[in-house]
């Protein structure tokens, strides 16, 4: 890998510690700064879906309306929940592992550094294909997992199941690249003395989450390709008039499916993790319980898929089966609640913004789990499932779990990562606002569930009772929209002012806070060695509650890796490659075999790139 | 002596929460027709007994929990100048309370729930009615082999003895719902799925499509009319006397609206899509069986009211009413709908 | 700006080189992915409606006979060589490590002739089967069976460039013992593609 030496003259370390302009973003390999891009790209994509879901509130907020057609809303309820999976909270978690994890291990970059890259530009093209299909009046509209046959050529003949199962594809594998490339910087790029027991609990649960999305996504893979087949070139994997199964689809989907809900939580549950202590002045509770709660859900979350499925009579003994693992991945779970409580507990605690959006979460989050327990029986989830009871069990633990958590992330590592701490009136605002909302939006959705509205339906009629309780919905929607928009000023607002924010604001037990925010490039100017859990807490007890050694300014004599394009050119490689399939009708097998050959030119020159 | 507070203080939630909660599922199916909180059969009841012994369960914990977080929400606020609290790592004793705890309360729901799997997964017997159940995009057709009849989106059955539902689908995955008498179950193309569920009360109710299956998933309903055994029997009597029509046999004497409606259901192509045969019915065909079309309380798989009006509106537009049917749009004149009505409306 | 050579072994926590661990990992993805593929064939076993089948005869409604579609002797032909060029290839690196750059070329010529081979004997063998009646949409098992085999071929393929890649890059002397790894990572792929081959094997050809 090429890589160069910072400059020794005090002065051009500073110009080139920080490189601006736009060809030093499409070029950069800094683990920070991808970060900074997935951040921004994925927090863009959050609001898109956002608007995604008012649209969907406003045509349910009265019965009969006709605000939306049934194949406008239909394409808005699937892509609503596409964007919010795979190009919101996926990579809002992957820019809080982009930029934290080298920090918190005590490195100075990721193990691989254009990998990362590689993996932002396939993102965000993958992001910009799926929502390119809006240009085409074709978005998908299948719903979010897509059920065989209705996905098959002679259901959804036009191109919007296409641009689904083709953009999930590329989305998968910029996941991929970047599960390998965290799971060996963890491995393998720990400070010394920073044994696997002694590492932040974010970067444990971020840990298990790659070893999740190694193991989930290539079953997706597998089934996307089966799909693509019979859509594109006439197999019969899951029509049944060919002898196929749509139940395999459900079965594969869900195998992936499931553990990607924990990819989904995982990373919120150890930004909570990091908070809490922090603002409770105490160590996180149970500390090693928290590890194996973690490692024992993902590997039972492998366990548990067909309780998506209890609605499509597989027979007593395999309802019997997954009930039961569904019940037990509950006590893990709990365990979880019960140590971040207890963390708070005997503490002092201090309300800033991330604590609020933390204790917000745990409260949140016990609701989901709970209405979770309710559907793992299968007799009574045979009312429950395909209802709002289920969307409102959903919402409580993604919106109430990941996004809670992920923005107490925010409040609290924005400093870091910009300099600058956001407004704590505003923040404790956005709060407020978003709790209101969130549990006017979604608990009374137990309640319309559990009184026979089904979920993915573009209207409803009068009668059935359902009037008031989507009513109350719409508003709620309403005020997050508002609880946004306050987010939104806070971010204006704090971007104006200087750049002044203190290496460690909040008083943290990790190693990030121990250099300036934002970072220089380099992170470290020389490698901490880690003598114990909360590393920092630990330095800074042995001195007087000072931050450790000066921070050197110049990182003179560092090696730092080298800007690339080569990612870039790789990305749109694999971009092609999709489109060619897309239109190989137009374009045939030639389209595609130049589209391969552009990936090989990308991984080839990136290969052979020349050191130095 | 903190528990026992604890404990008066959570019985008096739960009371309280388990109110609201009944309040505001407030029961009565005028209200919420299509509730599954009144469950009027067997097999609903099953899996509402189910769902009491899940909620009181989750009212509980959420009450504890819930509780023990905001009382540790107040308890330690933290005051400026506070000291370091005590930096507590841990307690393996607690670790294995709230560990075993939650297995047992799982292990309280996981017994019933097992039996209730095996329960609700047994066959009826033999003297349990048969009804075929055969999604569509987007209705619902129903066959009583028993009685060699078939009838679309309406299920009439008998009070009080028990239905076997045997289900598949002609398209895509679909849900039959029964939310008042049984639950749900997903329809295929390749396999078969069974329900069954006794009716325990008289009434007319609605349920839905609980699989998303395409652009009209939402307008997918049926309705369920449980009628005393006698009352059961006449309506299969009379179903079992409605064959294909003879040209002009069942027309009123002298009524030109009929007859002119009876050519047009033929000439206008609707006879390529629908069937008026009750008894011996073709299998496979695209639109609903209108044996009784006449007297059916909704259209379109519960989108409108069965009114002369609205049959008219429908079958001059029905893509404008239900975008994306299979049935198209076939430039019927409003007098030649006045026609069709006439004509279909005779057919009870 | 100074030109330094990128410090070749970084202290790792694991003592293992980064890349070498990233290819086990990316192994350990593929795994799932080749697991997930003989499951779809495993599932559909049996289920086609029409034939060629793998190992019976069937005539066709039409009056056509197929006998099993299967050639073995080749195919296990096939699947000896893929598992001696294992062999070649760790002769190949034990070469490289050594600095003996005849023995480097010569062993992973052998590989490469052997992956080549491989491939041969696929292609040969699809064609085939498209003759005597399998397309890739005749029944699920033809389906099953070009889209898993055809994949791990794929995977050979994407090998024998890696190798080929390296074998051109030894011949100009730049794959000098200090980048063996280079050639490790390869050849631990070639061993995971080699691996999958012995599951496909029998699971597909061998087991009726």
């Amino acid at each position: 890998m090429a890589t160069r030496v910072l400059d020794q003259h005090p002065a051009h370390a500073a110009a080139h510690g920080e490189k601006t302009g736009l060809w030093s973003w499409v070029t950069t390999v800094d683990h920070k700064r991808i970060g900074i891009l997935y951040g921004a790209t994925a927090f863009f994509f959050f609001l898109l879906g956002g608007v995604e879901a008012l649209l969907l509130r406003i045509q349910l907020g009265s019965p009969e309306s006709t605000f939306l057609s049934p194949d406008t809303y239909n394409q808005l309820f699937t892509m609503h929940g596409t964007t919010m999976i795979f190009l919101a909270i996926m990579p809002l978690s992957a820019m809080f592992f982009n930029y934290l994890i080298p920090l918190q291990i005590g490195a100075r970059d990721v193990a691989f550094p254009r990998l990362n890259a590689f993996s932002y530009w396939v993102f965000l093209l993958g992001g910009l294909f799926l929502n390119s299909s809006f240009l085409f009046g074709a978005a998908p509209d299948q719903g979010w997992f897509g059920y065989a046959n209705l996905t098959s050529k002679q259901y959804s003949p036009g191109l919007n199941v296409d641009f689904w199962m083709l953009g999930l594809q590329i989305l998968g594998i910029a996941s991929l690249a970047a599960a390998v490339n965290f799971f060996v910087t963890v491995l393998n790029m720990r400070a010394p003395g920073m044994t696997l027991m002694r590492m932040p609990m974010f970067v444990w649960m971020s840990f298990i989450t790659q070893v999740l999305l190694l193991l989930a996504f290539p079953v997706i893979t597998v089934a996307l390709i089966l799909l693509m087949y019979d859509r594109f070139f006439g197999s019969n994997f899951f029509v049944p008039s060919g002898g196929g199964d749509p139940l395999l689809w459900q079965h594969l989907f869900w195998i992936f499916g499931h553990p990607e809900v924990y990819i989904l939580i995982l990373p919120a549950f150890g930004i909570v993790s990091e908070v809490l202590p922090v603002f409770s002045r105490k160590p996180l509770f149970g500390y090693a319980a928290m590890v194996f709660s973690g490692v024992f859900i993902a590997f039972l979350g492998f366990g548990v898929w067909s309780h998506h499925m209890f609605s499509t009579g597989m027979g007593p003994l395999a309802d019997t089966f997954f009930a039961l693992t569904t019940m037990l991945i509950a006590i893990p779970t709990g365990v979880k609640i019960f140590n971040w409580i207890g963390t708070m507990w005997g503490g002092s605690l201090q309300y800033r913004t991330p604590m609020l959006f933390a204790i917000g979460f745990i409260a949140m989050f016990i609701i989901g789990g709970l209405s979770g327990v309710m559907h793992s029986s299968p007799p009574a989830d045979l009312q429950q499932t395909d209802t709002y009871f289920v969307v409102a069990h959903f919402h409580y633990v993604l919106f109430g779990g990941s996004i809670f958590g992920l923005t107490a992330g925010a409040y609290y590592w924005w400093p870091k990562m910009f300099g600058r701490l956001l407004d704590e009136r505003l923040g404790k605002l956005h709060f407020w606002l978003m709790l209101i909302g969130f549990n006017l939006t979604f608990f009374p959705m137990h309640f319309v569930g559990l009184h026979g509205m089904p979920r993915r339906v573009y209207t409803y009629p009068e009668g059935l009772g359902f009037d008031l309780m989507n009513q109350i919905e719409t508003a709620g929607s309403f005020v997050l929209t508002v609880a946004f928009l306050v987010f939104l000023y806070n971010i204006f607002k704090t971007s104006r002012q200087p750049r002044n924010a203190p290496a460690d604001p909040w008083n943290g037990a990790t190693l990030e806070w121990s250099i300036p925010s934002p970072p220089p490039e380099f992170n470290f100017a020389e490698i901490p060695t880690v003598h114990g859990r909360d590393a920092l807490w630990e330095m800074k007890r042995q001195r007087g509650g000072q931050l450790p050694e000066p921070i050197r300014a110049s990182g003179a004599g560092i090696h730092m890796p080298n800007p690339s394009y080569w990612p870039l050119v790789t990305a749109v490689g694999v971009l092609a490659v999709f489109v060619s399939l897309m239109v190989i009708g137009h374009t045939g097998v030639l389209g595609v075999a130049a589209a391969i050959a552009l990936l090989f030119v990308g991984v080839y020159m990136w290969a052979y790139e020349p050191a130095g | 002596m903190l528990l026992r507070t604890v404990a008066r203080r959570s019985s008096r939630w739960i009371t309280a929460l388990g109110l609201l909660v009944v309040t505001l599922a407030a029961c009565s199916t005028d209200q919420y027709p299509q509730t599954t909180l009144l469950p009027r059969g067997d097999f609903a009841k099953i899996a509402d007994d189910l769902l009491d012994t899940t909620v009181r369960w989750a009212l509980l914990v959420f009450v504890l929990v819930e509780g023990v977080l905001l009382y540790a929400v107040f308890r330690f606020r933290g005051k400026p100048g506070d000291a370091e609290p005590h930096q507590t790592h841990g307690n393996t004793t607690v670790e294995v309370i709230w560990t075993v705890i939650p297995a047992l309360i799982l292990a309280a729901i996981a017994v019933p729930t097992v039996r209730a799997i095996f329960q609700t997964n047994a066959t009826p017997g033999k003297d349990a009615l048969t009804i075929e159940v055969v999604g569509h995009q987007w209705w619902w057709e129903f066959r009583y082999p028993e009685f060699n009849i078939t009838t679309a989106n309406e299920m009439h059955v008998p009070v009080g003895r028990m239905v076997s539902l045997r289900m598949g689908s002609n398209d895509v995955i679909h849900s039959f719902w029964v939310p008042q008498f049984a639950a749900k179950r997903d329809v295929f193309a390749n396999r078969e799925t069974r329900m069954w569920f006794t009716a325990q009360a008289e009434g007319d109710y609605p349920g839905q499509c609980a699989e998303f299956c395409g652009i009209q998933h939402g307008r997918m309903a049926h309705r369920i009319k449980a009628q005393k055994p006698e009352e059961f029997q006449a309506w299969v009597a009379h179903m079992q006397t409605l064959g294909p029509k003879p040209p002009g046999a069942a027309a009123p004497a002298g009524d030109q609206q009929y007859a002119l409606g009876e050519k047009l259901f033929t000439g206008k192509g609707c006879i390529a899509c629908h069937s008026f045969a009750a008894v011996n019915a073709p299998k496979g065909m695209v639109g609903p069986n209108l044996a009784n079309i006449g007297s059916r309380s909704y259209l379109a798989a519960g989108t409108l009211k069965n009114t002369d009006e609205n049959l008219a509106r429908w079958i001059r537009d029905p893509q404008g009413i239900k975008k994306g049917v299979l049935m198209p749009n076939l430039g019927v004149t409003e007098a030649e709908a006045q026609a069709l009505v006439a004509y279909l409306r005779a057919q009870k | 700006m100074t030109a330094h050579a990128h410090p070749a072994h970084l202290e790792t926590s694991t003592g293992l080189d980064n890349r070498k661990l990233a290819i086990w990992t990316f192994i350990g993805s593929e795994c799932m992915f080749f697991a997930t593929l003989i499951s779809n064939y495993l599932v559909n076993k049996g289920r086609s409606l029409v034939g060629p089948y793998p190992h019976e005869p069937w005539t066709s409604p039409a009056g056509q006979h197929f006998e099993p579609i299967f050639e073995i002797p080749l195919v296990t032909l096939g699947t000896a060589l893929l598992l001696f060029s294992s062999l070649f290839v760790v002769l190949a690196l034990s070469g490289a490590q050594r600095g003996d750059r005849k023995a480097l070329l010569g062993w992973l010529a052998a590989t490469l002739a052997c992956g080549i081979f491989f491939v041969g004997m696929q292609v040969y063998e699809f064609t085939h089967f498209v003759h005597r009646g399998l397309g890739f949409t005749t029944n699920l098992f033809g389906s099953s069976f070009y889209t898993l085999t055809g994949f791990h071929g794929t995977h050979v393929t994407i090998g024998v460039i890696w190798l080929a890649t390296l074998w051109i890059d030894a011949l100009r002397g730049r794959l000098q013992p200090h980048r063996a790894l280079n050639l490790e990572m390869a050849a631990l792929y070639w061993h995971f593609v080699d691996v999958v081959w012995i599951i496909i094997f029998p699971v597909v050809y061998l087991i009726k």
